[in-house]
């Protein structure tokens, strides 16, 4: 097993695992935070192409991965703040009003 | 003043202004956004008047050339989007003038967020100009990112109402970033460079092009609303506050709609695509039927207007079946972008009028208002105007826009196309004259003859009353005025073979 | 020497503009600037008339006007004075000046709601008419054809009641379908042979060989799509129910200018697209033919049914306005100077009776015919003039009705369509029957005092604007007949046109 295909298999498995998260829970922080897993594979990706070919680095992944981090940075924090002002309003952390389950359920 | 960098300049003009309205007061901030709002318009029309007599061309932010540095590419279908943008931007920036002098408290829960307002404002403005007028994937990457995350901050404005419709849409943009970007990687991997012009030759049609394609196209769908991934978008738009619904429904949704055609057409020549341009063409007959059902169910104004976004989308993605084929693929495609630009100033119009409607009702049932008709006159011509042009009655852009597509279902001998084109326009008929009934309708008690206009409303600032009217002229004069913009479009030759056979017989 | 302003380009857009500009300028009137409105409706009604003038005499002459402007590659707006369209000018033309005369005493001078609205609308519905009867395409005829059908639903509505609201919502159901399916085979037609302009004499039988299998579908679709304007059965149903609308719009628009664009599109068609030779080739001309007479029967008896008058004269519109067809139909030159002609004689005739039930409603307060006994000694004038007018439509000679019975009868025999008689004489009964109760009534039925209103002006028995209009047709009904054979009349013209499509040997 080559080690490009350890990032690949890696990155393959947390995109994925991130978009299943995503779909499936409704605690919004766990939503979050599986954008962010999501992300985090597509970075490896990215990250695991700058060693393309024999020679030295390609350093503009791992330029591309650094902005990309930035951008993600950001977007979480505005979703954070936008869950608390939502658990400060509703009492709710989900998105689909009605009936409030204790989060634990969720565990 | 050929040499200046105008494409870049209409860009940084609405950055700076936002950085400087972050940091004033709610009054001064609104004067800078004014006065950038203006500037932007200039630099746009130069940037027009270089395109239409130099033709397409390409200019480097700062000096460096790609592959380090950024490129800008200006062509027409660029600049026809560029000019949408800036019109309808124009009057947003008129109409907020009034709409948060007087915005209902909780849209102003503190004196700095109208300050904020006009800086998230022009940030997506810009970052707008940024996805239209860019030839990198990754550059557009970041300028999605940045329209995506101001947008949710904008809806968030609204206040408690808006909250979880602006979270919901901040996942939805985040998730269809990522798979964009994923699709960006995979390219990147494949041929080393990102630059739209560069890749189109060279990408051919392997397992990892077609999986960025099928990605790319996936999260670019979740962005513009595509049914039946257009659940986030009503709650959205019909929340925020109405300048910013405008904003979302106007222009956000058609500049990932923008990134998808370019994609579609520059950088995957290669790829065999005719399967899924079908399953887009029935995807968009599910939305145009699907969004006028649930616009006709709604009775607040704005969700109506919102879900004849939806049903209006389904056009852009319809045009796909007869651009599949080689009769009607250049006249397909001159129609999806004159629709695209069509709807923008019409719903941008439509989106205004509903919010200075709102407001002078103080309410967004749009039954109560009945009997006062005389009161509303100025946006309910505004929303007729608008209406016009989504039903795509002449004269307007949206019969301009539909003549063609309707044009290249018969080159492309798809009669089904026609149909679904003629019946959507009649679905939306439907959906307008539901608001226009209760314009001209009497109220139920009064029975005399001049019993009839009795309840009054509030005064609404004027620049809430120009706004919308003078956007809706806009929305009609492209119908009447429709050979400048559609030559525009061929300037540059924007998506080379594809457009070959053009609108000529 | 070329003329400073180049009137042939100027003058078709004079005559369309002189109606819309006023129009739109009445819009932003206060409702109590009465004068001023009136000022710019009789301007408008008066520079119209003399542009007419001055453009007809051209047309006599050999002048060629064309007002031609580029909206999309390929399609300009065309507006173009040919002699069988001078003729449908010259009707709107005068009859709204004589309607807005009416409609100023009808609603203007006391308190009536939304009288600025009123007025533009009106104005603009007769700028359509005049832009559908100089359209030199197709692409021109639609947008004012789309044009009319959007500003006739506010006046349809325009009292505001349930039962007036319930009028538009059939009338917008029936006449946005006719446009649709219009634009649909408009598009398709192009789609096949590509763009080209009205030509006299026809376009498509160049075509023949390529495309001969798709010109039957598409003349039907269009003739559908224009049969519902021209109200033929069963197509027929918006037509009585638009009655709620006040008078004066009943009265242009619903007995001339809406039913009267759909004939005349279908007379259009005919004779400027297909070619009225390659008609008869294609085997159509029996079918139309076939259709009106359906129509001239099957709405005469309905008539006879109704006890509301304006219902039963709506009845008769709807039959009258077939004879248009059925003389075109019939493919011979003298039927189609009957049929040409009955465009002008039964706008006069069916006008005047529109006025008269306007006074009788606005003077005593009488709608049924049911209520009539008495009208004749207490309204002696508006009577006679409805006498006039019943006489003239059931075909009793000198009067207007009967010069066209008389051509459209002697080309039957010209053309061996000897059943066509026996419709006409069938027809001519009928008319009799539902025409002559009415006047019998009037004059020898018991008077059901008291009338729900008596309103008197001094010595006259109703209102001076109201009855100046009435009889001023009424007049003009007795003159066409009685002077049908001076060079002069709406018959000599018709023979002009006529000539040009049907050569003398």
């Amino acid at each position: 097993m080559t080690t490009e295909m350890i990032y690949s298999a890696t990155s393959t498995g947390l995109i994925g695992l991130g978009f299943y998260a995503l779909l499936v829970r409704r605690h919004l922080i766990r939503r979050l935070m599986a954008i962010n897993i999501m992300g985090t594979g597509v970075f490896i990706l990215f990250v695991s192409l700058s060693a393309r070919g024999d020679g030295e680095l390609d350093p503009v992944p791992q330029a591309m991965v650094l902005t990309g981090i930035v951008v993600a940075v950001s977007a979480t924090a505005l979703g954070l703040v936008l869950i608390r002002r939502i658990h400060a309003v509703t009492g709710s952390t989900r998105l689909t009003p009605g009936a409030v389950v204790s989060d634990e359920d969720e565990l | 003043m050929i040499e200046f960098p105008w494409a870049s300049a209409a860009i940084v003009i609405p950055l700076a202004g936002a950085l400087l309205c972050g940091v004033m007061s709610a009054r001064l901030a609104a004067v800078v956004a004014s006065v950038s709002s203006a500037l932007t318009a200039m630099a746009v029309a130069v940037l027009c008047w270089r395109v239409w007599n130099v033709g397409a061309f390409v200019e480097s932010l700062g000096g460096w050339g790609a592959p380090l540095g950024i490129d800008l590419y200006a062509d027409g279908v660029a600049l026809l989007m560029v000019a949408m943008t800036t019109v309808v931007g124009v009057f947003i920036t008129v109409f907020s003038l009034g709409y948060f002098r007087d915005a209902p408290d909780s849209e102003r829960e503190n004196s700095h967020s109208r300050g904020l307002y006009w800086s998230l404002w022009l940030v997506v403005w810009a970052a707008m100009h940024g996805i239209f007028l860019s030839s990198d994937l990754f550059n557009i990457y970041v300028c999605m990112e940045v329209v995506g995350i101001g947008s949710v901050a904008l809806v968030a404005m609204a206040g408690s109402m808006a909250l979880r419709a602006a979270m919901r849409y901040l996942l939805i943009t985040l998730c269809g970033s990522l798979l964009y970007l994923l699709g960006v990687a995979l390219i990147y991997g494949g041929w080393g460079m990102l630059d739209m012009q560069a890749l189109g030759p060279v990408v051919e049609a392997t397992l990892a092009s077609e999986v960025a394609l099928a990605a790319m196209a996936l999260g670019l769908a979740l962005k513009t609303a595509l049914v039946p991934l257009h659940f986030w978008l009503p709650a959205a738009h019909a929340n925020a506050p109405a300048p910013v619904s405008a904003l979302l429904s106007a222009l956000v949704v058609k500049a990932s709609f923008y990134v998808l055609l370019r994609l579609w057409i520059d950088v995957f020549p290669a790829i065999d695509k005719a399967a899924a341009m079908m399953v887009l063409g029935v995807l968009g007959t599910v939305a145009i039927v699907w969004g006028s059902v649930q616009a006709l169910r709604q009775n607040r104004l704005k969700m109506l207007v919102a879900y004849s976004t939806v049903a209006q989308l389904g056009y852009l993605f319809v045009a796909f079946a007869p651009a599949s084929t080689v009769a009607g693929a250049g006249v397909a495609w001159h129609g999806v972008i004159y629709f695209a630009v069509a709807h923008g100033c019409a719903k941008g119009a439509m989106f205004l009028a509903a919010g200075a409607i709102a407001a002078a009702l103080g309410d967004d049932d749009f039954s109560s208002m009945r009997g006062r008709g005389r009161h509303l006159a100025v946006p309910l011509v505004a929303f007729a105007l608008a209406g016009i042009g989504l039903m795509g009655l002449p004269p307007s852009g949206g019969y301009t826009a539909k003549w063609l597509l309707l044009t290249a279902a018969a080159r492309a001998d798809q009669p089904v196309v026609a149909f679904v084109v003629t019946a959507g326009g009649l679905l939306a008929a439907l959906y307008v004259f539901k608001v226009l009934y209760y314009a001209f309708a009497r109220p139920v008690s009064g029975s005399g003859s001049d019993a009839g206009e009795t309840g009054e409303v509030q005064a609404i600032p004027t620049t809430m009353m120009v706004a919308p009217l003078m956007l809706a002229i806009v929305a009609v004069l492209l119908g009447v005025w429709s050979a400048p913009p559609l030559h525009l479009l061929d300037i540059g030759l924007p998506f080379g073979e594809a457009l070959g056979p053009g609108l000529k017989p | 020497m070329r003329a400073l302003v180049d009137t042939t380009f100027w003058l078709p857009l004079a005559v369309v503009a002189s109606s819309m500009l006023p129009g739109i300028f009445i819009f932003a009137l206060r409702e109590e600037q009465w004068r001023v409105r009136t000022l710019l409706n009789l301007a408008g009604a008066f520079l119209k008339l003399a542009f007419i003038a001055v453009m007809l005499f051209g047309v006599y002459v050999g002048v060629e006007y064309e007002t031609r402007i580029p909206l999309v590659p390929g399609f300009d707006l065309v507006l173009a004075g040919s002699a069988l369209s001078m003729f449908f000018v010259a009707l709107s033309g005068v009859l709204w000046l004589i309607t807005t005369i009416y409609a100023i005493g009808y609603l203007d001078i006391e308190g009536s709601w939304h009288r600025s609205r009123f007025f533009g609308f009106f104005s603009i519905c007769v700028s359509a008419t005049t832009g559908i009867a100089l359209a030199g395409n197709f692409f021109t005829f639609i947008i004012f054809y789309e044009l009319l059908t959007l500003a006739t639903y506010p006046l349809v509505v325009h009292d505001g009641t349930p039962e007036a609201m319930r009028a538009g919502k059939i009338y917008l159901a029936y006449t946005l379908t006719g446009g649709a399916l219009l634009m649909v085979a408009v598009v398709w037609l192009h789609g096949a042979v590509g763009p080209f302009d009205f030509q006299e004499g026809g376009v498509l039988s160049a075509f023949d060989e390529e495309h001969r299998h798709r010109f039957v579908p598409i003349f039907a679709l269009i003739f559908v799509g224009l049969g519902v304007k021209a109200a033929i059965v069963p197509l027929h149903s918006w037509l009585p129910a638009s009655m709620v609308a006040p008078a004066p719009v009943s009265a242009l628009l619903h007995a001339v200018a809406v039913v009267k664009a759909g004939a005349y599109g279908i007379v259009r068609v005919m004779y400027d697209v297909f070619g009225i030779h390659y008609i008869a080739e294609l085997g159509i001309g029996r079918w139309v033919a076939v259709a009106a007479s359906v129509t001239i029967i099957y709405a005469s008896l309905k008539a006879l049914a109704q006890d509301s008058l304006k219902r039963r004269l709506a009845f008769s519109t709807v039959s009258q306005v077939s004879y248009i067809l059925l003389g075109v139909a019939m493919i011979g030159p003298v039927a189609a100077v009957g049929g040409i002609v009955h465009l002008v004689h039964q706008g006069l005739m069916k006008i005047t009776l529109f006025f008269c039930a306007g006074n009788i409603a606005e003077t005593l307060g009488l709608r049924r015919i049911s209520q009539l006994g008495g009208v004749g000694a207490r309204m002696p004038w508006t009577m006679a003039a409805f006498t006039v007018a019943s006489l003239a439509m059931i075909g009793v000679p000198p009067l207007a009705g009967f010069v066209s019975k008389w051509y459209l009868g002697m080309g039957a025999v010209q053309v061996g369509y000897y059943w066509v008689i026996a419709v006409l004489m069938a027809s001519s009964a009928l008319n009799a029957a539902y025409f002559l109760p009415i006047v019998y009534r009037a004059y020898y039925g018991a008077p059901e005092r008291p009338w729900p209103r008596d309103e008197r002006a001094g010595v006259l028995e109703t209102r001076a604007s109201l009855l100046g209009p009435t009889l001023a047709t009424a007049g003009l009904v007795i003159v066409v007949g009685v002077m049908a054979a001076s060079p002069y009349s709406p018959v000599a013209w018709v023979e002009i046109v006529i000539a040009r499509i049907y050569p003398p040997a």
